[in-house]
């Protein structure tokens, strides 16, 4: 484990698209991340956080076609967790990785300056992909009228108050389905240089504030509010917790697990809990089975709250990535076919990949309403959106690259782009 | 015999195999689900007691919009009318009475303080609580939706009757615009929890979509998918109350 917090170099880098930044790799690893396996094969960029990150991306969009018959492989089916706490858990790993260098070579208002940034960027993303939800919705809501739906044609009546909308948008309060994540993703940056900095010069201390905030948004019920009513559906107060963790664990953190990550114990541990949550989550897909989950034990376990990252949604992700750090080693020679390529590419631009993502999601759900939403069309969408994506972070790195070319040896600003994608 | 008979030949025997196909899908049920969609192992003991005694049913739907149908006639092809229609038919020595008491825009928490009158007058033996599009439209707090619909559980059982929770109708146009899963989650939870069952409109709708059954994607302002899905829900919901209260019914042969 203890390689996994190894800066990236850039004569390890072994995949194509990060030449824009290795002026920045090239830098000499900051304190937190000395790598404690020195002397072995030349680091690389830890492409683990990559492909898993790509997954996470292409199951993000699976899930977020409506009625989609693909979603059924997305591991939410299979546990507690989902593909979110993946996703969450790298990019603080990530936003660590590449602001706490800048935060030790820069200082503190240099690194936070460039996360404000990176925050703003995310915003922009948001309002965009708001303004392409606003123009399918609005086209649905012109174009239908069955008296079966009377009730549920009441959720457009936010189209006819454009100025409200717009502007509950604006603040990030106007909550379109299946857009939580950047908003949360932002909020989590606006917050991170304190973050950062606090996890520099004490980590523990860092750690322990975010797990002491999480309880306290448990304890007092803490969010923000949303409009027209009700809270944010990823509650920032509680998912930071996922990603200071990712990122404690990318500053030092996670060499310090490293012996309990080999210790047997902890292996059984995981497979046990993820072998309950399996069982259980069987239970909800077949409600005959329910008999077999103890009274006793549903009262205590349900409801399995998303929205406040419910701790068992947390154990089960860390038992989740306690097994993949234990089978799937940094330089596992796989990492390396051809064929993983496409979503450790996919990783490396999270942030297009996302926003995409949620875009295909829309055109899907268009495709279906407009023609046909049988079982080979959600197949074929689902195929067909992932191959977009894979295409479009192509022609992101191919485009990096030629703008790195283009500036020369020229000193950028690293961006969030370098170390296993943005942050 | 000229090329024209040969066609005319043709075209009444595919006309033909159509009736006889056509006439087939009329016999077999239209409606029908698979077992774990609709049956459960929460038990209505209050509607059985009163069956087996009075030979009464009296429930209430209490609901929103979406346990209506518009128009004049709207009423005798919605749900509730027709569950009465199929339970009469099912039950045929007791008195099923159906009351809907169905308003619009109405969160859960608004019609659970609504239940303590209902449960005075008219004092049904099972009431069937149809909730959430309002409130995921609305977008309340999933958690505080739950609490509200185990608050009228609870008035329900206290109050001496028995309880169906029923969740949102599948409809895929507005899926990008609603997301119920954490209210469909919440009816879901509220039922283990209280040991009531839920008529999964949801995941019902669904099947009866993917089977080809109804197209709800159409864009249509015909009421004919209406009222086959009304008709459906409400022969399935008698279905769900016979199992659940371990009823003696006869069996349904399309009820016309």
């Amino acid at each position: 484990m203890d390689s996994f917090v190894q800066a990236p170099t850039a004569s390890g880098a072994a995949v194509q698209g990060t030449t824009g930044q290795d002026s920045a790799a090239e830098r000499p690893a900051p304190a937190p991340a000395t790598a404690s396996s020195a002397g072995a094969a030349p680091a690389g960029r830890d492409l683990r956080l990559d492909l898993f990150r790509g997954l996470a991306l292409w199951l993000i969009f699976l899930d977020h076609v409506p009625n989609n018959i693909v979603a059924w492989f997305t591991i939410r089916n299979y546990g507690f967790s989902d593909a979110t706490e993946i996703f969450i858990f790298i990019s603080g790993y990530t936003a660590a990785f590449v602001y706490g260098r800048a935060m030790i070579s820069r200082g503190f208002v240099v690194a936070g300056a460039r996360i404000l940034k990176r925050a703003w960027q995310i915003y922009v993303a948001h309002i965009f992909l708001f303004a392409i939800y606003i123009a399918e919705i609005s086209y649905v809501a012109s174009s239908f009228e069955n008296p079966l739906y009377v009730e549920e044609m009441n959720a457009l009546d936010f189209l006819k108050q454009p100025e409200i909308t717009i502007i509950q948008a604006l603040l990030l309060k106007f909550k379109p389905v299946n857009m939580d994540v950047l908003p949360l993703y932002i909020v989590l940056l606006l917050l991170f240089p304190l973050v950062l900095w606090l996890l520099i010069r004490n980590a523990s201390i860092a750690l322990a504030a975010s797990v002491a905030l999480y309880v306290m948004t448990w304890e007092f019920g803490w969010n923000i509010p949303s409009y027209p009513s009700g809270h944010w559906y990823f509650n920032p107060f509680a998912w930071q917790l996922l990603f200071v963790f990712g990122a404690w664990c990318a500053l030092g953190g996670a060499g310090r697990l490293a012996a309990a990550l080999r210790s047997p114990v902890t292996m059984w541990l995981a497979i046990g809990y993820l072998a309950f949550g399996f069982a259980v989550t069987l239970t909800w897909h077949f409600p005959r089975l329910a008999v077999f989950v103890p009274h006793w034990l549903s009262e205590w376990m349900y409801p399995i709250d998303k929205t406040n990252l419910d701790v068992l949604r947390f154990v089960h992700f860390l038992a989740l990535a306690a097994l993949t750090v234990r089978f799937v080693p940094r330089d596992w020679p796989a990492l390396q076919l051809k064929w993983l390529q496409p979503a450790i590419i996919c990783g490396q631009h999270s942030l297009e990949i996302f926003c995409l993502g949620v875009f295909l999601a829309f055109a899907a759900h268009f495709v279906m309403v407009e023609y046909y939403g049988g079982l080979h069309i959600q197949v074929l969408l689902s195929l067909a959106g992932i191959v977009i994506m894979i295409g479009v972070a192509h022609l992101i790195s191919w485009y990096k690259r030629v703008e790195g070319r283009g500036s020369g040896s020229s000193k950028k600003p690293p961006d969030a782009d370098l170390a296993g994608g943005e942050a | 015999m000229s090329m024209w008979t040969a066609v005319g030949r043709a075209v009444a025997v595919a006309a033909l195999v159509l009736c006889t196909a056509g006439a087939r899908a009329q016999v077999a049920d239209s409606c029908a689900v698979p077992g774990y969609l609709l049956f459960g192992d929460s038990l209505l003991q209050r509607v059985n007691a009163a069956v087996a005694k009075d030979k009464t049913l009296k429930i209430v739907v209490l609901g929103g919009t979406s346990s209506t149908l518009p128009g004049p006639d709207g009423a005798a092809f919605a749900y509730p009318a027709r569950l009465e229609a199929a339970l009469s038919h099912r039950l045929p020595d007791v008195k099923v009475t159906v009351t809907a008491v169905t308003k619009p825009r109405q969160s859960a928490d608004e019609m659970a303080g609504n239940i303590d009158n209902l449960l005075l007058d008219p004092k049904p033996v099972l009431m069937i609580w149809q909730t959430g599009t309002y409130d995921a439209v609305h977008g309340t707090d999933p958690e505080e939706f739950r609490a509200a619909v185990a608050d009228g559980v609870e008035r329900l059982q206290a109050g001496g009757a028995d309880v169906v929770l029923m969740n949102m109708q599948y409809s895929p146009r507005t899926e990008s615009v609603v997301a119920i899963g954490a209210y469909a989650d919440g009816i879901r939870w509220v039922a283990r929890e209280r040991e009531v069952p839920v008529f999964d409109r949801l995941a019902i709708m669904r099947y009866w979509y993917e089977a080809g059954q109804f197209d709800l994607y159409a864009k249509t302002k015909d009421m004919k998918v209406a009222k086959g899905v009304h008709d459906c829900i409400g022969r399935e919901l008698a279905a769900l109350i016979i199992d659940a209260a371990h009823l003696e019914a006869r069996d349904e042969a399309a009820p016309k």
